[in-house]
């Protein structure tokens, strides 16, 4: 029994984990090449979910194939949260790339809030159930259970962080991404066209964004226009934790985070006699973030340059 | 590197920013009409945006009927007629941002206030209200604490804690006969306080609290707490909190394959859990304070204009909502006058047959009588129980 209660503890962070490792990507992409940490990215999970979710809604209400229905709206909100994530980097940050560091981040706050804004005034305030046309079937592994939805996060999760590393280091956008992060000037004379390079950037994390939205969503079965903050604020933290800029590091930081929130809040209570409790699962997080930047303020892989997209 | 680091340490602090910058208010249409005298302003307080803004917007539906339906009728104090107007803040189930919002609504001179719904904002904005001099009645904040303080200001229209509590523990250990119990709440004023209240009868009728485990308002994840009471094999979960955090936490539960009963508080008893929970919903119990809309004296009819007005299902307090403002009016007509001062004395003393139940209020400000209602959802549906507690006839 205590051994089934950890396997499904390991188990629930590593799902926690891969979503929290697909948003951070996000975050430390946007950092890895214009140095600007972008808040509406939580936004931007959001709006990817209710996109999402009113598409696949329209799809089962015309008795689409339940896959094929699934398929469609993640394309959809992939598409919406890409052009979204262009518009924003076009109004928000683009205008601002000379301006001092304090601009754009302030900036990000005004795009999260507006976007907030925005869905809570299309998609209302009440929570939306989220339509699973999947029999979503438990598994024991064990003594521990595991749903399809969950493995389908990981794997999807794994196969989208694989694509990424791909692009960013097989591909000419990404080696162009690479030569922007490294020296945007010399980029520059060389003939990278930067603006589109940003565009391309934003446009991908937007992407896995998307795919975020549509994980948690299912994994959930809840929609809401606020979801996006804490999750954004996870992510970010989980960002910094593996050294923000780098894309090993995120998916590290990620998977950590969510493996450390909950084997923290399954354990804190009992290990130390009930003084601390789940109460404390937040403070376990940020205290271990804490403490890595303290030793090691780039984080725990570090902003490698070179390795940096 | 020291950009760098100066550049996370401000993204740190966006959170807080974030919070801050997010305030809505949403001022009432208030035409100007010619022929009326005195326009008279009620404050209503709740969360319009933010994780529980669904209920927030139900209790200010509410507020807003009653508002509209007295100006319908042409009301007259002091043989004056009178308009009312509402001004309606968002506290964002932020207790610091609440005493921000009472302080503009004591700016704005407002008459008296209906709010805020959750206790863990209610209590911090009384102080506010009691200091000065404004009549404050809360639809919703069952938290014992807040008529505790021993204001003469604070008032609410639904039972409190203590005794949805007691009901529940009770219920629990007698009825159902769970022998241990694990109990989660939410550690928001509210959460925290029916969980204790729950402890407290559920121990005295003979069960064993074997875990004790702690969650946010914010959160949406329970897995790790739910899979580590999962281990203890209690006989019955108990949560102390709204359903932002009830639905999920049920659907988790669910997905761990655990088939242990649940129970939850006033939060959860909206048709929004039974809608995101699912199937995951059928055979929680919940309580609300109060008798169900079909045995209120004026429930029925209330619920149809409410729907037909909105387009929606009441969430939760939108009754209490009405009651508290038409009751807030009584008092005022009774004193012939708007001015709290003058007013205030009138609601220690009145009965007033709402919507809800005949509302008398005892020394505290706390309602007379105030029943339980315990519900179950069956097939889908919250279904009444048993009612405990007479409701004042």
């Amino acid at each position: 029994m205590i051994v089934d209660i950890f396997v499904q503890q390991i188990i629930n962070g590593i799902v926690q984990g891969s979503v929290y490792a697909l948003v951070a990507l996000g975050y430390t992409m946007v950092y890895g090449i214009l140095g600007l940490i972008n808040f509406a990215h939580g936004e931007v999970v959001m709006v990817g979910a209710m996109v999402a979710l009113t598409v696949l809604q329209a799809l089962l209400a015309a008795a689409v194939a339940p896959l094929l229905a699934i398929l469609l709206s993640l394309l959809a909100a992939m598409a919406v949260c890409m052009a979204l994530g262009y518009g924003i980097e076009r109004v928000a940050y683009r205008p601002l790339r000379n301006a001092p560091r304090l601009a754009p981040l302030i900036t990000a706050i005004g795009v999260s809030i507006v976007l907030q804004n925005l869905a809570m005034m299309i998609w209302g305030r009440e929570y939306h159930a989220f339509p699973l046309p999947l029999d979503n079937a438990l598994h024991a592994l064990g003594g521990a259970i595991i749903t399809n939805v969950q493995i389908a996060i990981v794997l999807v999760a794994v196969a989208v962080m694989a694509l990424l590393l791909l692009i960013v280091h097989r591909t000419r956008l990404g080696r162009a991404m690479r030569a922007v992060a490294e020296n945007p000037a010399a980029a520059m004379l060389m003939g990278v066209d930067i603006n589109r390079v940003i565009s391309a950037t934003f446009m991908l994390g937007s992407a896995l964004a998307a795919v975020a939205g549509f994980m948690v969503s299912a994994n959930y079965g809840i929609v809401h226009y606020y979801m996006g903050f804490m999750l954004g604020l996870k992510a970010f933290t989980a960002a910094v934790l593996g050294g923000i800029g780098n894309l090993r590091g995120a998916m590290l930081g990620g998977l950590l985070l969510g493996l450390i929130e909950s084997l923290g809040a399954g354990y804190i209570g009992d290990l130390s006699g009930g003084f601390f409790g789940s109460n404390y699962q937040d403070v376990f997080a940020f205290m271990v973030l804490i403490a890595v930047l303290i030793f090691r303020p780039s984080g725990l892989l570090g902003e490698r340059v070179a390795e940096r997209a | 590197m020291k950009i760098y680091s100066s550049s996370v340490l401000a993204a740190l602090l966006v959170p807080l920013i974030l919070t801050a910058c997010n305030k809505q208010s949403e001022p009432a249409a208030a035409e100007a009409s010619g022929g009326s005298d005195i326009t008279i302003k009620i404050g209503a307080a709740a969360p319009l945006t933010g994780p529980q803004a669904h209920l927030g917007k139900d209790n200010e539906n509410g507020t807003r009927m009653a508002i509209e339906d007295a100006n319908a009728k042409g009301i007259m104090i002091g043989g004056k007629k009178v308009r009312f107007e509402l001004v309606s803040e968002d506290d964002q189930v932020d207790p610091k941002m609440a005493t921000i919002v009472a302080q503009n609504l004591v700016d704005a001179k407002v008459n008296g206030v209906i709010g805020h719904m959750n206790s863990g904002t209610t209590i911090p904005a009384s102080r506010i209200y009691h200091d000065n001099g404004i009549p404050q009645i809360s639809p919703s904040a069952t938290a014992v604490a807040y008529t505790a303080q021993g204001y003469d200001n604070v008032f609410r229209v639904m039972a409190n804690d203590s005794q949805q509590g007691r009901v529940l523990g009770e219920f629990a250990a007698k009825k159902l006969g769970a022998k241990k119990i694990a109990v989660i709440d939410d550690r928001t004023a509210y959460g925290q306080g029916i969980a204790d209240e729950f402890v407290k009868s559920a121990e005295a009728s003979g069960a064993q609290i074997i875990a004790r485990e702690y969650t946010s308002d914010r959160a949406v994840d329970f897995t790790a707490v739910l899979t580590s009471i999962k281990g203890k094999q209690p006989d019955l979960i108990f949560f102390g909190g709204m359903d932002p955090q009830s639905a999920p936490m049920v659907k988790q539960l669910r997905g761990l394959g655990v088939k242990t009963q649940f129970m939850t508080g006033d939060g959860s008893y909206t048709p929004s859990f039974i809608q995101n929970a699912g199937a995951a919903s059928e055979g929680t119990y919940a309580s609300l304070p109060g008798v169900p809309f079909d045995q209120m004296p004026g429930g029925k009819d209330f619920v149809a204009r409410y729907e037909a007005k909105y387009k929606q299902p009441i969430q939760l307090y939108a009754p209490y909502c009405y009651d508290a403002v038409n009751v807030m009016i009584d008092a005022m007509q009774k004193a012939g006058s708007a001015e709290p001062a003058k007013y205030l004395p009138e609601m220690r003393k009145l009965v007033h047959d709402g919507v809800t139940a005949r509302i008398a209020f005892d020394e505290k400000g706390d309602l007379k009588g105030g029943a339980i209602t315990l519900y179950q959802v069956r097939e889908g549906k919250w279904q009444p129980v048993q009612t405990m507690g007479a409701a004042q006839q």
